[in-house]
């Protein structure tokens, strides 16, 4: 009889979740972007490490520790 | 980079189908809480974050203790920043949705309560930790610091965790156990608990999805820092 009636706070949860989500979505796409550039770095790296001239110095050591 | 294994691309379908239903269940399968209303909703993800975040740092902690004690491999190192990175998101996530739900419960966004203070403090040390290997170029010395630092900060966690249950507090103890100062408690019916225990699984499940994801991403980071050595000398 005197119960009062339930509160609109909708707005309050939508803006939660949407907080939610979007917090999420954020990290998944700076995983995704740091993922990239990181795969492009090495791939020039790779190109670089590939048509650099052998260096003796660092072949002898390289050959040395495989034994 | 290697492609990503089918594990991980089944993970990560799996998550968001989860994500999907849970957020289903919180919306429209869980009955509205008649005192709050519809804002009393939040609970089942601020609880989902807040159990994996503090999850994450306590594996964080233990990755510390095994990486100063037993093996001084960088790959536990990796694993720790991992998980300290997802744990800091979510965190953030609990944070920010207690923070509305107060607002509409205890009519404020923040008040210096003890489980509020607590959870804050935790969020800055783990921020910190990222500004504080920022500052250390020599990779096994800024190992060395973030497993002290992420041992002394995993302290932090249950802390936090028990602040509700040792200190006077106004925040609600909904699980195991009740609060006689709280503001905004309530019991859980049969299908809130359908909803929070669904909640409680999907985060777990998302966060061992991204926690893959971050190590991978480290493991390509420490590929491209040898490649870079390399290429240098």
């Amino acid at each position: 009889m005197f119960l009062q009636p339930t509160p609109d706070t909708s707005g309050y949860m939508i803006a939660g979740y949407a907080i939610a989500f979007l917090t999420m979505a954020l990290y998944v796409a700076s995983l995704s972007m740091r993922s990239r550039n990181l795969n492009q770095d090495l791939t020039t790296l790779d190109e670089m490490d590939k048509s650099a001239p052998e260096k003796p110095g660092v072949a002898k050591t390289v050959t040395k520790k495989d034994g | 980079m290697q492609d990503k294994p089918v594990a991980l691309k089944v993970l990560d379908i799996v998550s968001i189908i989860l994500l999907g239903v849970s957020t289903y269940l919180a919306l429209v399968f869980a009955p509205t809480e008649l005192v709050m209303g519809d804002v009393q909703r939040v609970f089942y993800f601020h609880i989902g974050t807040a159990w994996t975040a503090l999850l994450g740092f306590i594996l964080a902690a233990v990755f510390s203790i095994i990486f100063l004690i037993f093996s001084r491999d960088l790959k536990w190192d990796r694993y720790q920043v991992a998980a300290i990175e997802v744990s800091l998101v979510f965190f953030f996530i609990t944070i920010v949705l207690g923070s509305i739900w107060a607002r509409p419960a205890w009519n404020t966004w923040w008040t210096w309560d003890p489980r509020l203070t607590t959870a804050a403090i935790t969020e800055l040390i783990y921020i910190a930790y990222f500004m504080l290997r920022q500052g250390i170029d020599d990779p096994d010395r800024r190992a060395r610091f973030g497993a002290v630092y992420a041992l002394v900060g995993g302290i932090s966690a249950p802390i936090t965790f028990f602040a509700i249950r040792l200190f006077r507090t106004i925040h609600p103890v909904v699980i195991g156990g009740s609060n006689a100062e709280a503001e905004g408690g309530f019991a859980m019916t049969a299908d809130m608990r359908v909803a929070f225990f669904f909640a409680l699984f999907t985060f777990t499940v998302i966060f061992i999805d991204l926690y893959w994801n971050r190590i991978r991403l480290g493991d390509l980071q420490e590929k491209v820092e040898q490649l870079k050595l390399k290429v240098t000398l």
